[in-house]
């Protein structure tokens, strides 16, 4: 009898502390990464580390990237797409505010896109909206977006985080103060050390899980290990340091996610330098590199190999790494066919990212197994953009290009490539008039044909995202169609 | 006394110039438009010119110098390329940190340095003195940043008794703003103290050489005696040289360190701002190390002529 009742006491205290512990559930988060965001207006400069803290989080577009990559709707409910592919009209999200509390209205879509568009606009991303003839406010709830041609890509253009929706009110001070309309709302910045975002309790959509998500900036690959393995940060998007991924993985305390990002890791070649102008030399450059072992030597297996510009994630990938087997004898047969029988000398220009520097060494070294030789330079971010990407002076150079869907880039002659091919830029025109996913599809595939038969560049790797967390945070994104860490799903499991 | 110091007033000011001017040519010929960093690949030309425009770019050199250096005379350093908020603030905002960073390693490597170097130097060949060599010997050799990532694996790793980094600011009161620093502190206090601790004991070593303290011997004080009356003061102004010297330096040269901790400090700002072609930023940072530096210098002169009035009469 005595016993039962000290059973019982002990059943409901353990209930009572159960219960506690449930309503004490964890509903702040520190999530760490390397790069700081510069500002916090994603519509007006290229910085990933913006949208990387705000995308999805604070700012919203009129769609959306969901975590597989699909396009989703955001803060437009539906659409409608008028029978010849101009305009489109788009339906809003009723009871939306802003953090400010005013309203947001199809007069803040026109503002938005407006601003975007126009001839002193800072976007940098400004082509995503090249086409847009004119915005027009139907009623509050409704806008009609215009194009002067039909654009299959609009809505994958709209779900950009340079494409999100902000207000005329709040806009003068958006680069400290970001006001929009997502799940969580801007609390605090403290330069060189973390942003803090708080859930935002009038939010339109489904509310966030999480009361505050703190985002600490890390940038030294040590310090960021470091602060995993002590717990000062719960979680680290884009871990810089492949090579202690393992070390996590053994960790029970921790979950490793490699994800897939949008990044094509390539060996970016000047077409118009000789011998490079030569489609043959190319060739024998492109059965010159061994990708796995560039992708075990400079990403300690983390990577998955690219035959053309397009992420293998995506539905219209097609696998064409066999076009460039790796395979030294054909290529030095290329090359005496091309006239170099000795090899030749180019320069390979380096970018900070220890993709690029470690994966250059590796890269020189196969290159000289068949005679071609390159000069190395190690080069800062400004320098690369001054001299390889605006000056086009260079031969080869390695780079992770992110943006999503960047196949178009290989339709403008005057890009640092230099690859100008008529047919190609003709197919990516017919590719942006077609609205028919099928047909779409379809283009797509022969695009990315068109690139590796052309090998335009020697295609390396898609660039992977490990993400290492704390073992009980669930919904995380793993994978980074855009750079985000969208927390708006993230909880605690307890 | 006064002439001496008005002497010494002019000569700083006109370095001041002069480094003005050198460091704003020398970061305006670095290549690599700030403009093109931040809109990245994608950027179309007439967007890249919008924001040249709105950042001042568009202007001539000697232009831009004459607005730069004009708003340093008044204490307005501009606003930063990238961040878009006046440099000022940003550059008190990681004092906040630095500052006392600087200061805690100073004190710790002063606390450590100078009983070591009067013990070491005043038992010269014995077991102690070896050991406090062989000790310092070691605190010069080994890099500071592996001292400190060592650090982290036993203090925040291990033992979970610090954070691995990170400042959770001043507001979060004395003690957490302390404790943040720590490990950082010991790091830069180590090679500093070791380095303080060997001139320290040479100098006194050399000083205890001198006539006068075989007179003040002979007059009947005992060893410790003529050692902290005479010995000390007087080898103090190699020391004081060095501490001058190691200010300025943990001030600017703690980068590596900042960037172990993650600390939000001036000298991670600079690396940040260098990497992002935020010149306006580096160019006023440095403008005021060396600020820091001459004027650590200046105050060291005055010291010198405290610890020894002979320089003082001389001048």
């Amino acid at each position: 009898m005595r016993l039962g009742k000290v059973g019982t006491g002990l059943i409901s205290a353990l209930a009572l502390s159960a219960s506690m512990g449930l309503a004490h559930a964890k509903s702040d988060i520190t999530v760490a990464m390397q790069l700081e965001p510069p500002h916090l207006d994603p519509t007006s400069a290229a910085a990933g580390a913006i949208d990387s803290v705000l995308y999805s989080n604070v700012f919203e577009g009129l769609t959306r990237f969901g975590p597989d990559g699909s396009i989703l709707p955001g803060l437009a409910e539906s659409w409608e797409i008028s029978e010849d592919g101009k305009t489109y009209t788009f339906k809003l999200q009723s009871g939306v505010k802003f953090h400010d509390g005013t309203d947001m209205t199809a007069e803040d879509v026109k503002f938005s896109l407006d601003r975007a568009r126009s001839d002193d606009s800072q976007n940098a991303q400004k082509a995503l909206f090249t086409g847009i003839e004119s915005v027009e406010v139907v009623d509050p709830q409704t806008v009609a977006v215009t194009l002067s041609t039909p654009n299959g890509s609009l809505l994958f253009n709209l779900a950009w985080g340079d494409a999100v929706i902000v207000a005329p009110e709040s806009i003068e001070n958006i680069k400290t103060n970001p006001i929009g309309t997502g799940a969580f709302r801007f609390s605090n910045w403290v330069q060189g050390d973390r942003i803090d975002l708080e859930k935002n309790t009038d939010y339109w959509g489904t509310p966030a899980k999480l009361d505050n998500v703190t985002f600490k900036f890390i940038s030294d690959p040590t310090a960021a290990f470091a602060a995993v393995m002590a717990e000062d940060v719960n979680a680290f998007v884009g871990f810089p340091a492949p090579e202690n991924l393992p070390q996590f993985e053994a960790d029970p305390r921790f979950q490793v996610l490699v994800g897939s990002t949008e990044g094509e890791t390539i060996l970016s070649t000047n077409n118009k330098l000789p011998p490079l102008d030569d489609a043959k030399v190319r060739e024998a450059i492109a059965h010159a590199i061994d990708r796995q072992a560039i992708i075990d030597g400079a990403m300690f297996g983390y990577g998955t190999p690219i035959g053309t510009h397009f992420a293998p994630h995506n539905p219209d990938y097609v696998d064409l790494t066999a076009n460039s087997a790796y395979d030294p004898e054909l290529s030095k047969k290329l090359l005496a066919e091309a006239g170099y029988p000795d090899g030749f000398t180019t320069t390979l220009k380096l970018p900070p990212p220890s993709y690029a520097r470690r994966g250059g060494e590796i890269i020189a070294a196969q290159l000289r197994a068949v005679g071609i030789e390159t000069e190395i330079s190690n080069l800062e971010w400004a320098q690369w953009l001054e001299q390889v990407f605006r000056g086009k002076d260079y031969g080869l150079t390695i780079v992770s290009h992110v943006e999503p869907m960047d196949i178009g880039i290989y339709a403008r002659p005057d890009y640092y490539f230099q690859y100008d091919n008529p047919e190609f830029q003709k197919l990516f025109e017919n590719l942006t008039a077609e609205n028919d996913p099928e047909k779409r599809s379809e283009l797509l595939k022969q695009a990315q044909e068109m690139l590796s038969k052309d090998y335009v560049n020697g295609y390396l790797f898609q660039l992977a995202f490990p993400t290492v967390a704390n073992a009980k945070i669930k919904g995380l994104w793993v994978n980074q169609p855009t750079p985000a860490a969208d927390m708006t799903a993230v909880y605690w499991e307890e | 006394m006064l002439h001496y110091i008005l002497k010494r007033l002019l000569s700083l000011s006109l370095s001041l110039v002069a480094a003005s001017i050198v460091i704003f040519l020398a970061l305006e010929v670095v290549p690599g438009d700030p403009a093109a960093y931040m809109l990245g690949l994608n950027a179309q030309e007439d967007t890249l010119q919008a924001l040249r425009e709105e950042l001042g770019l568009t202007g001539s050199i000697f232009q831009r110098y004459l607005s730069w250096a004009g708003g340093l005379l008044v204490g307005d350093f501009g606003v930063s390329y990238t961040y878009r908020t006046p440099v000022s603030g940003m550059i008190g905002d990681r004092l906040w940190v630095s500052l006392p960073l600087a200061l805690y390693a100073l004190t710790l490597s002063t606390l450590i340095a100078f009983p070591a170097g009067i013990w070491a130097a005043s038992r010269r060949g014995s077991a102690a003195d070896a050991s406090v060599m062989g000790v310092t010997q070691l605190g010069v050799a080994i890099p500071n940043f592996w001292f400190a990532m060592l650090m982290v694996l036993v203090f925040a790793i291990n033992l979970r008794w610090f954070s691995a980094g990170g400042f959770p600011g001043w507001d979060a009161g004395f003690f957490a703003g302390t404790k943040a620093l720590t490990l950082p502190a010991i790091a830069l206090a180590l090679p500093q103290a070791s380095i303080l601790t060997r001139v320290m004991r040479s100098s006194l070593l050399d000083t205890l050489g001198e006539d006068f303290i075989r007179t003040a011997r002979a007059k009947g004080l005992t060893k410790g005696q003529t050692l902290w009356r005479h010995a000390v003061r007087n080898a103090l102004i190699p020391v004081l040289t060095i501490l001058g010297l190691q200010f300025s330096f943990l001030l600017a040269g703690a980068i590596i360190i900042e960037n172990v901790f993650f600390l939000p400090g001036l000298g991670r700002l600079v690396f940040q701002s260098i990497s992002a072609r935020d010149l306006i930023v580096v160019e006023s940072v440095v403008m005021l190390l060396v600020f820091a530096v001459i004027v650590v210098n200046f105050a060291v002169d005055m010291a010198y002529a405290w610890v020894d009035p002979r320089l003082r009469r001389r001048r």
